[in-house]
């Protein structure tokens, strides 16, 4: 066991995916039980639904940012996370998750530490804001 | 959107592995029993978004195809059915999740599906949004709440390619 050592403005980055594939979606769609053809129907997406094509289930970039969290704290110590989905992500993208340490306090005899995370793709866009709250081990 | 208001959801190891697998992470404490008892989680924990995976198990899931009935996807032609897509939730706009722990194999949990507020936006880009807001509690057979989910879907009056 490891313990880290938070301190405040301290920011962590980490690659999620590079070149996302229309595969990992199709693989995403089966794990979680979201079907919906938006995420891996070409034909569907394009003709019917009237975008340019299929794109990520907002929970697939929100399972991947979550990962910038759950490797500075551990995946057991997680106790909030929350996120708004402010851009689309498309096959091709490359997503990086940026974690800031917002505050380090005590609650409830437990030491928290509030992270803000925001992801961005190759081009610099904002596609997912959110904050989360762990327990610092140790 | 129909739903089942309670759902009895399984979490299982081969389940974890695969949605871990799909989320492109490697963690040991989400598919190797033996590592994860090295690692802090102490043996297999779920990612932290694995909640969402309840989809699986609710009988009326709109965004899963179903025997026998219509499914709005392609096949011969670009959707199969006429009209609107029935009930495929819109956009996630948020989610936000409260743990009280992780999520482990042989955790048997009650789902139970709330609506929340509905309000409406208008937006240059994409003309009228609907918004809707929903929780999803997860106990377990105790009756603790192991965790909570708030989930935002907006529906758009006009495709938008980003935001």
């Amino acid at each position: 066991m490891t313990t880290r050592e938070f301190k405040i403005g301290d920011v962590h980055e980490e690659v999620l995916v590079e070149d996302l594939t229309r595969t990992q979606l199709v693989m995403y769609s089966g794990a979680s039980g979201d079907y919906n053809p938006i995420h891996t129907d070409e034909l569907y997406t394009r003709e019917a639904a009237g975008y340019p094509g299929v794109f990520a289930h907002g929970m697939l970039t929100m399972g991947m940012t979550g990962r910038a969290i759950t490797n500075l704290v551990g995946a057991e110590n997680v106790r909030r996370f929350g996120v708004r989905f402010t851009s689309q992500v498309w096959p091709g993208d490359t997503l990086t998750a940026a974690t800031r340490v917002d505050a380090v306090r005590e609650e409830g005899g437990e030491r928290l530490v509030d992270f803000s995370v925001t992801t961005t793709n190759q081009n610099g866009e904002t596609v997912l804001t959110g904050t989360a709250t762990a327990i610092a081990a140790g | 959107m129909s739903e089942s208001k309670k759902v009895t959801f399984p979490v299982e190891a081969s389940h974890i592995m695969m949605f871990a697998r799909a989320i492109g992470d490697t963690n040991p404490a989400y598919h190797d029993a033996e590592a994860a008892k090295m690692t802090t989680a102490g043996g297999i924990v779920a990612p932290p978004t694995f909640a969402q995976a309840v989809a699986q198990f609710a009988p009326e899931h709109p965004t899963r195809p179903k025997p026998g009935e219509k499914w709005f996807g392609s096949g011969a032609t670009p959707s199969g059915i006429d009209g609107d897509p029935p009930a495929s939730g819109g956009l996630h706009a948020e989610q936000h999740f409260e743990y009280r722990r992780p999520l482990r194999p042989g955790d048997v949990l009650t789902a139970t599906y709330r609506d929340g507020e509905s309000w409406e936006k208008q937006s240059r880009r994409a003309g009228r949004l609907e918004f809707t807001e929903r929780f999803v509690d997860y106990h377990d057979p105790d009756g603790e709440l192991v965790c909570r989910a708030r989930s935002v879907t907006v529906t758009t009056e006009r495709p938008v390619d980003q935001g």
